[in-house]
């Protein structure tokens, strides 16, 4: 399923594989793009969730480098890491993630940078998960009501 | 199980003909002759569209002699796509602040990875 509006991200959960596809244009060069990933100082200003503290452990993203983050709220914390596979300048990191609260689980993150030209970049980013089942509870843990609901709330319907 | 109920509608909607076919039923119930007539495929094809549509609790068909039209569960569809939305949101809510962090960069970087330092780094207190 694809949605979409002018430039915004677009979210395409694969069939056949598990996999979520997320494609963004920035109107950014592919070298700025790479540095804001690469530089802890930039990423700490971006990828955590606003409503969430975002500490970084360490975030080396060179080829067979790793990561390690910390989400937290009201003295809750949750962990994040993994590994830089393959990293080439404005080009591709291919990296791997884990939460630390299911430490048995991974996904492999694919991130290309497409130079569009005039400045501005394509940013491909692919998660490919265990399972299907994981994938999904990925994109349902975006939800308000939390993952647990929201199965119940599925099931309500499907069973109704 | 509820993950893997969630898979089917998935990959049930991830099929360009089944998401025409949905788009269309929410606008009216239909027959499998009627949602079959825009395509270049049999009745046969689009009866298994239907099937897997069905199997995923996207629409149900009525028991009615003859007709047998095909109903969408809106309220199921409506669920995933709200589940979708709302990830892709988080997803573009993310990328904004990446614009923001973009706009105050300078007008040329490095281009080759930073050298890691061991310091923790915290939100809000950069540098």
């Amino acid at each position: 399923m694809t949605i979409t509006s002018t430039r915004e991200t677009e979210i395409v959960p694969d069939p056949t594989v598990p996999l979520i596809r997320i494609t963004r244009e920035f109107d950014a060069p592919p070298e700025k793009i790479f540095r804001a990933h690469t530089d802890p100082e930039l990423v700490v200003q971006w990828l955590g969730p606003r409503d969430l503290t975002m500490t970084i452990d360490h975030y080396d993203c060179r080829t067979g480098g790793s990561y390690r983050y910390l989400h937290s709220r009201d003295g809750e914390e949750y962990g994040f890491n993994g590994c830089f596979h393959e990293v080439r300048p404005a080009e591709l990191i291919v990296q791997t993630f884990t939460f630390e609260g299911f430490p048995d689980g991974v996904a492999l993150e694919k991130l290309v940078f497409e130079d569009l030209g005039n400045g501005r970049t394509r940013l491909v980013a692919t998660s490919l998960c265990d399972s299907f089942e994981e994938r999904d509870a990925m994109i349902a843990s975006g939800m308000e009501t939390g993952i647990v609901e929201g199965y119940q709330r599925l099931d309500e319907l499907l069973a109704g | 199980m509820a993950a893997d109920a969630l898979s089917r509608v998935f990959s049930a909607l991830a099929d360009p003909t089944r998401r025409d076919m949905v788009a269309r039923l929410t606008l009216a119930d239909a027959t499998v002759n009627e949602l079959a007539e825009p395509y270049d495929v049999t009745v046969q094809a689009v009866s298994k569209h239907l099937k897997v549509l069905e199997d995923a609790g996207l629409v149900s068909r009525s028991r009615q002699a003859q007709r047998r039209p095909v109903h969408l569960e809106a309220e199921v569809f409506d669920l995933m796509t709200k589940w979708i939305e709302r990830y892709r949101r988080q997803a573009e809510e993310r990328y904004r602040r990446l614009d923001d962090v973009l706009r105050s960069m300078p007008g040329t970087v490095e281009p080759t990875p930073p050298i890691p330092s061991n310091k923790p780094i915290q939100t809000g207190k950069p540098r």
